[in-house]
């Protein structure tokens, strides 16, 4: 069932849902970009509508709550062993078709991956969707050729913002018995998706060996600073590393942490006795771009990257992944005339 | 005609005393540094006009325009009147040109407007304490830098402001990935270390530079709310006794700076050397006669400074003592 409701009435929805869930958005922090009086807009708990920032593309993706920056697993003493404590009431999170693409990638690494990661699925079990419509492509967007710019299930409700109204599908009936309670007038809505995107990519079908030795990635070792800013803004990169903190002031007690890592960053591929698999950047770009557009794809049947466009967006040395995967369709057709997708 | 030109009249109109007889340069005063492309066209046209077609571009962000005849000088303050419009300098009457020329032009690196490491917007800084001092007739210097980079010099004036961020960090959103330690290293003062995998920042080491927020992946690190300065004191050049500007003031806010400044008007007014050539005397040649107290004093009358800011109860200047000797054998 869809609605039409006017902004206060969206509100009263918004503020009444806030108290029975964590509302996970993405909001606008004034200043808080990397520059002087440059905005970033991420995710963070919300308890009105206003507070969420619906029109511009957030820089970071909804990830950081299933899959924290820095989360403290468990706190360990001498023969004792505690988990840390984990906040579990339920949570709504905003986000756009894309995202919503992304936390099926989630889930497939963490929960289908051979075994279900506990404090992935302890919190993604709390974790309910709102989906916010897209009644334009962004830059940087690819979705369309991603196959992920619709969404037609999965979430509570959809946002789309008309100007002083707002369309939404609504999925679930105690949701929408809130909209009835706010005199919505019951009408189809379909969340707006794009159809279209300026950026277009071409992901090749099959990925010979010899790719690993092209010279397309000597490029990207001489531009790329391997920040890995690129994987941080990623709704679907998933991987971590440990900390095994011990206390300065008592070296029995201590804690061990997940934090997030990235492939492009240095020491990511370090081992015992001073090995590192990937030296070069251009070594790890073509492992980072590889696993998006084909190796996920070998084990999931379907590729990793959403095309949301955010590393684009975040990448200051203007390295295009949506170029770097046109780059290798090109490589492909070279080496073998292949077809592609 | 006999030619009958008051030659302090024309340098306080901002011409200048040239060494070809019958010539003089007119002195386009740009504050901030950042001035709009028609007044630019328009002072290429003046110099076509009545200089000889050359524009001599300033250490101070102004611009010259030499090979002007004498005469000429009514007609190109009439000339240059839409430039000081544009560029919102004080003035006393209109088409008269600039009211004066002993506080120079105030400069500013592009800062926050283009630079990624400006802290603040060094132009718009600028121009605000140009609005404050000028016209004037005392012979001061002041300059905007965006960072601890100093690309605008500012040592070498009587006044230099540096901006600084105050780094905020937020541990949930640190990965440990050090990039802000590898930078700062570099790039900086090396003022950050990693601590049982989160970052640990020695405050009185960091200058504010914000090399950590550029290179923050995740936003844990972010600039502070507030815009920060550093106020650098009494640098110069010149013939006796050059030399850098020394720390003043660290984390000082705008308002402190704008007081301080108006302040040391006040002071130099009160203690120049009655007899000084040309009525010029670097304020620091001053001081070293009142005695660093004195001056203090002075300047910091009825400054409410923030809490965080630190300040230098005594500077003690270095320098090259032209007057000393010379002698490099």
């Amino acid at each position: 069932m869809g609605y039409v409701i006017s902004r206060t009435g969206f509100e009263s929805v918004i503020e009444k849902l806030g108290q029975q869930y964590r509302l996970y958005a993405p909001v606008r922090k004034v200043g808080e970009g990397r520059y002087t009086d440059v905005d970033v807009v991420r995710y963070d708990f919300v308890t009105k509508f206003d507070e969420i920032e619906l029109e511009a593309k957030s820089d970071y993706a909804f990830k950081e709550l299933l899959t924290p920056l820095s989360q403290t697993l468990f706190f360990f003493t001498e023969n004792e062993v505690k988990e840390a404590d984990f906040d579990d009431r339920d949570v709504i999170i905003f986000l756009r078709s894309c995202d919503m693409h992304a936390v099926k990638r989630l889930d497939a690494i963490y929960l289908e991956n051979k075994f279900a990661d506990p404090f992935y699925e302890r919190i993604r079990k709390r974790v309910k969707f709102a989906l916010i419509g897209c009644a334009h492509s962004y830059e940087d967007c690819f979705c369309v050729d991603m196959g992920t710019n619709r969404t037609t299930e999965g979430y509570l409700f959809s946002i789309d913002v008309a100007g002083d109204e707002i369309k939404s599908d609504v999925a679930c009936p105690d949701v929408a018995a809130l909209f009835e309670a706010a005199d919505a007038k019951a009408e189809e809505v379909v969340p707006a998706y794009v159809t279209e995107n300026e950026v277009r990519v071409t992901v090749p079908e099959k990925v010979p060996n010899e790719i690993y030795k092209h010279g397309m990635w000597d490029e990207y070792t001489a531009r790329c600073i391997n920040c890995g800013r690129c994987n941080f803004v990623c709704p679907t990169c998933t991987c971590y590393t440990m900390q095994d903190v011990f206390y300065t002031d008592n070296g029995k007690v201590g804690e061990r942490r997940r934090v997030g890592a990235s492939c492009m960053v240095d020491g990511y591929t370090n081992v015992a006795g001073g090995g590192q698999y990937r030296r070069t950047n251009g070594e790890r770009m073509r492992f980072k771009v590889l696993h998006k557009v084909y190796d996920f794809r070998k084990r999931f049947g379907y590729d990793m990257c959403v095309g949301c466009g955010r590393c684009d967006m975040v990448c200051p040395e203007y390295i295009s992944f949506a170029n770097c995967i046109n780059k290798l369709n090109d490589a492909v057709n070279e080496l073998e005339g292949g077809a592609s997708k | 005609m006999a030619r009958d030109i008051n030659t302090k009249k024309l340098k306080k109109n901002a011409f200048r005393y040239s060494k070809v007889r019958g010539e003089t340069a007119s002195r386009i005063r740009i504050p901030g540094g950042v001035i709009n492309a028609k007044s630019m066209a328009k002072i290429a046209e003046v110099a076509e006009t009545y200089g000889n077609g050359t524009i001599f571009v300033t250490n101070r962000q102004g611009v010259e325009l030499p090979g002007i005849a004498l005469e000429d000088m009514p007609a190109v303050n009439k000339a240059i009147q839409s430039i000081i419009d544009d560029s919102g300098v004080n003035q006393e009457e209109r088409d008269k040109g600039y009211p004066a020329s002993g506080t120079r032009n105030v400069v500013a690196c592009p800062g926050s407007r283009l630079c990624p490491f400006g802290c603040y917007d060094t132009t718009e800084f600028a121009r605000k304490m140009d609005k404050m001092i000028f016209p004037n007739n005392l012979h001061v210097k002041i300059a905007f830098t965006g960072c601890s980079n100093d690309c605008g010099k500012v040592r070498m004036d009587d006044f230099g402001i540096i901006g600084m961020t105050e780094p905020q960090y937020d541990p949930n959103r640190c990965v440990g990935c050090e990039q802000c330690i590898k930078y700062c290293n570099i790039r900086s003062v090396g003022a950050l270390s990693l601590v049982n995998g989160k970052v640990v920042r020695d405050t009185d080491l960091c200058i504010g530079c914000g090399v950590c927020v550029a290179y923050c992946p995740t936003r844990a690190w972010t600039r502070s709310k507030e815009h920060y300065f550093r106020l650098v004191l009494l640098g110069r050049t010149g013939k006796k006794n050059p030399r850098l500007a020394e720390d003043f003031i660290k984390w000082a806010d705008e308002q402190s700076i704008m007081d301080i400044v108006k302040n040391a008007y006040a002071y130099v007014e009160e203690y120049i050397d009655p007899n000084a050539y040309e009525g010029k005397e670097h304020i620091g040649y001053i001081v070293d006669r009142t005695g660093f107290d004195e001056f203090f004093k002075w300047i910091m009358k009825d400054v409410k400074l923030n809490d965080k800011a630190e300040v230098a109860h005594r500077i003690y200047w270095g320098g090259k003592h032209y007057d000393r000797s010379n002698n490099l054998k």
